[in-house]
C-alpha cells in the first residue's frame, strides 16, 4: 500500500540546514496497523506529513497504492488527499461551527457527493463510532474522546486507502485513549490500513507493527503481539 | 459557473456566514451604510433637481424680460441720461428680426414697480391689486390656470378693447360673496366697469406675480390710462433649442439700434434672463447630483474595504479551519472561491438591504416635504444608477475578497494545522 524508498528531508533554519529524515526505507501492506514511534525531534511527524502529502520530500520515492507521489501541485495534492487519505489529529481539528454530522460530511462535500447521500453516510459513520445521537451537536458540546471519535468518523467517511493518525491519543486521558484505540483497532479489523504516530509505549503496542525512528533513521522495525485495547475499557 | 450555481456551494457559504453572526452583521452594516448613503444622497439630489424643474415649469424655461432705463452715454446728438421708452412697434421689430423669439408679450402695469395702484372695487368692497395690461400671448410664456370655466384675454378683446378682466384667487375671494357667480360678474377699476371673464389660479412655485393680479386687455389698459404706444416691458420666450444668452444679446443690440443708443451703453435697457438663471440652477443641481454620486461611491468603497478588512481578519481566525478543509481535500481554488463568494454574497445582500432602506428613507422625506414650500419632488434614483451600484459592489466585493482568499490559499495546510 505504501512504499518508501530512500526518503530525505531537511529544513533550512536560517543558514543552518536541519537534516530530519536521512534516507528512510519501508513499506506498509494493506490492512496493517503500524505505530511510528520516536522521541520528539526524531522526524516522525515530518514523515507523517510527507505521507499525508502535506509536505514534500527533498528526494526519494513515495508510492501510494501504486501511484507515485511526486511533483504535486496544491490542487493535485488536495485531490489525492481527499481520495487516498484520512487524517486524525492530536487536537481533533473539528470545525467548531459545524455539527458533528456536518464535520463528518465535509470530506464528502469535497468529493462532490450530493447532500442527502453525504448526510446518510455521515450518520452511518457516526453510528459506527457510537455517536449517532450526538450528530447534531457542535464540537464544543462534546467531550475530548467524543471529539476524537467524530474526527475518526470524518477520516473514515471518505473511505480512504490509508488512515493517518498523528498522536490521536495525545490530548486524551488514558481511559479515553484506550477507547479511541479500541475504535482504531476495530476499524483495522475491517481491513483498513492505519498509521499511528505516537510516543506512548502502550499505545504503540496496541498496533501490529512498530517502526522506531531515531534522529531521522529507522532503528527498529518489528512486528508485535497486538494488545487489544478492549480489555482496558 | 457551475460552482456558483451548485447548491452545495451555497449551503457551505450560508453555513459559514450564518454561524459567524457577529462578523456577518458587522460586515453587512458597513456596506449597507455605504449603499444607503449613496441611494439617499443621489435620490435627494434627484428630488431637488425635480423640485427646481417643477418650480420653473410654470414659466417658460428660456424666457426673459426687457425694460427701458436711462442712457448713460451721449450718442448721435442725444445727451446722456435720456429716458428710454419701449414702444409697441419694438415688439414687431424684435419678432421680425430675431427668428429665435417664439413669443413676445408687451405688458403694462399699475400698482407694481412703485406705480400708484388703481382703485378696484365691487359694490362696497374695495381692494388693492396690481393691474396688468396684457396680450393673449402672455399666457404662452407664463401659463396661468384659469378655472371655473373662465378664459384668459383673447384676440377679440384686444381688437375691440373690451372691458373684460381676469382676476386672481385672492381678488375673487375679497370682492365676491361665496355664493355669487364670479364669471360674468362686474368689478370697478378706476370707476370703469369690467366684466370678469376668468379667475386664475395662483401657483406659488411660479415665483412671479401674486394671487391678486388682475389682467385686462392691453388695448383697454392703453385707453384707460392713456399710455399710447408705450410698453412697460416685454416678456419674451425663445424657442426651446435657442441659446438664451445669445438671444438676449441680439434683442438688446436691436433695441439700441432702433432707439439710437450707443452700442456700448448697457444702461439704456435692462433685462432679466430667466433662462440663464434657470441654466445656472440646473448647473447647480447637476453639481449636487455629481457630488452625491462621488460621495456615495466613495462610501460604498469604504464599506467594501471594510468587508475586505473583516474577511482578512476572519481568514486569520479561520486559518486552522481552512487548513483542515484542505487536509480533507479542498483544492486551493475551492477555498479561494468560497471566500470570494462569501465576500460577494455579503456585499450583495448588504447592498440590497441598503437600497431598500435608502428608498424607504427617500419616500419618508418625500411625504414630509409634500406640503411645504421646498424644492423637492419625487426623489428617485434612476435604475441604471442602482444597477451600476450593484455592479460596482459585485466587482469590488470580488476584488476585495481576492485579498483574503489569496492569503488563505498561500498558507500551507501543514502550517495552518500547526497553528494553535
Amino acid at each position: 500500500m505504501i512504499e518508501i524508498n530512500n526518503l530525505h528531508k531537511s529544513y533550512k533554519m536560517g543558514s543552518n540546514s536541519l537534516h530530519v529524515l536521512k534516507g528512510l526505507n519501508f513499506s506498509i501492506k494493506e490492512g496493517e496497523l503500524v505505530a511510528i514511534m520516536g522521541s520528539s525531534g526524531s522526524g516522525k511527524s515530518t514523515l507523517l506529513n510527507i505521507l499525508g502529502m502535506l509536505d514534500e520530500a527533498d528526494s526519494g520515492e513515495y508510492t501510494l497504492d501504486g501511484v507515485p507521489i511526486k511533483n504535486l501541485n496544491e490542487t493535485k495534492a488536495a485531490k489525492y488527499r481527499n481520495k487516498f487519505l484520512g487524517f486524525i489529529f492530536q487536537s481533533f481539528n473539528l470545525i467548531n461551527y459545524k455539527s458533528a454530522m456536518e464535520n463528518v460530511a465535509l470530506p464528502l462535500y469535497y468529493q462532490k457527493v450530493p447532500r442527502k447521500q453525504r448526510e446518510e453516510k455521515a450518520i452511518k459513520y457516526l453510528s459506527q463510532v457510537g455517536l449517532k445521537e450526538w450528530a447534531h451537536h457542535l464540537p464544543n458540546e462534546l467531550s475530548g474522546g467524543q471529539k476524537q471519535r467524530v474526527a475518526i468518523a470524518r477520516a473514515m467517511a471518505a473511505e480512504p486507502k490509508v488512515l493517518l493518525a498523528d498522536e490521536p491519543t495525545g490530548a486524551l486521558d488514558s481511559k479515553t485513549s484506550y477507547e479511541v484505540m479500541d475504535l482504531i483497532q476495530n476499524i483495522n479489523d475491517q481491513g483498513n490500513t492505519i498509521l499511528v504516530v505516537t510516543h506512548e509505549e502502550d499505545i504503540a503496542h496496541m498496533c501490529k507493527r512498530i517502526v522506531h525512528l531515531k534522529d531521522g533513521v529507522i532503528v527498529e522495525d518489528k512486528t508485535v503481539d497486538q494488545v487489544r485495547a478492549s480489555q482496558y475499557v | 459557473m457551475r460552482f456558483i450555481l451548485d447548491r452545495n456551494t451555497w449551503q457551505e457559504i450560508f453555513g459559514s456566514i450564518s454561524k459567524n453572526k457577529v462578523r456577518t452583521v458587522i460586515t453587512v452594516v458597513g456596506v449597507l451604510w455605504g449603499i444607503f448613503i449613496y441611494i439617499a444622497l443621489s435620490g435627494a439630489a434627484k428630488g431637488m433637481d425635480n423640485g427646481f424643474e417643477s418650480m420653473f415649469e410654470v414659466i417658460a424655461k428660456n424666457s426673459m424680460f426687457v425694460w427701458a432705463q436711462n442712457t448713460s452715454m451721449p450718442y448721435e446728438g442725444y445727451k446722456t441720461g435720456r429716458q428710454m421708452q419701449l414702444k409697441l412697434s419694438d415688439a414687431d421689430i424684435i419678432e421680425n428680426r430675431i427668428p429665435e423669439v417664439e413669443f413676445i408679450a408687451p405688458r403694462n402695469v399699475r400698482g407694481f414697480f412703485g406705480s400708484t395702484p388703481p382703485s378696484i372695487g365691487r359694490n362696497n368692497k374695495t381692494g388693492s391689486y396690481p393691474l396688468f395690461g396684457d396680450f393673449p400671448s402672455f399666457v404662452k410664456i407664463a401659463p396661468k390656470k384659469i378655472y371655473d370655466g373662465g378664459r384668459f384675454i383673447n384676440d377679440e378683446d384686444i381688437a375691440q378693447a373690451r372691458k373684460v378682466a381676469v382676476i386672481g384667487e385672492r381678488a375673487e375671494k375679497e370682492l365676491f360673496e361665496e355664493d355669487e357667480e364670479t364669471i360674468g360678474g362686474y368689478i370697478k377699476i378706476d370707476d370703469v366697469y369690467f366684466q370678469v371673464v376668468g379667475v386664475h389660479k395662483f401657483d406659488q412655485s411660479g415665483g412671479f406675480g401674486g394671487d391678486g393680479d388682475i389682467f385686462i386687455p392691453f388695448t383697454t389698459f392703453r385707453k384707460l390710462y392713456n399710455t399710447g404706444e408705450n410698453v412697460g416691458w416685454f416678456s419674451i420666450a425663445a424657442f426651446d433649442d435657442a441659446d438664451v444668452v445669445k438671444v438676449e444679446e441680439n434683442i438688446m443690440n436691436l433695441l439700441k439700434n432702433t432707439h439710437k443708443v450707443h452700442p456700448d451703453d448697457d444702461r439704456a435697457f435692462g433685462s432679466f434672463n430667466l433662462g440663464e438663471q434657470f441654466n445656472k440652477i440646473v448647473g447647480f443641481a447637476n453639481g449636487i447630483t455629481f457630488l452625491s454620486l462621488i460621495v456615495g461611491i466613495a462610501t460604498i468603497l469604504a464599506g467594501v474595504i471594510g468587508i475586505g478588512n473583516i474577511l482578512l481578519i476572519s481568514v486569520k481566525e479561520r486559518t486552522k479551519e481552512l487548513g483542515v478543509r484542505r487536509a480533507l481535500g479542498a483544492t486551493p481554488a475551492e477555498v479561494r472561491n468560497q471566500i470570494v463568494l462569501e465576500s460577494v454574497f455579503l456585499t450583495v445582500i448588504a447592498g440590497i438591504m441598503g437600497i431598500i432602506l435608502g428608498a424607504a428613507v427617500l419616500a419618508m422625506i418625500n411625504s414630509f416635504t409634500q406640503d411645504i414650500d421646498f424644492p423637492y419632488t419625487n426623489p428617485t434614483v434612476p435604475i441604471p444608477y442602482v444597477l451600476g451600484a450593484l455592479v460596482i459592489m459585485v466587482v469590488l466585493g470580488t476584488l476585495i475578497g481576492l485579498i483574503p482568499a489569496q492569503r488563505a490559499v498561500s498558507i500551507k495546510p501543514i502550517d495552518a494545522l500547526r497553528e494553535e
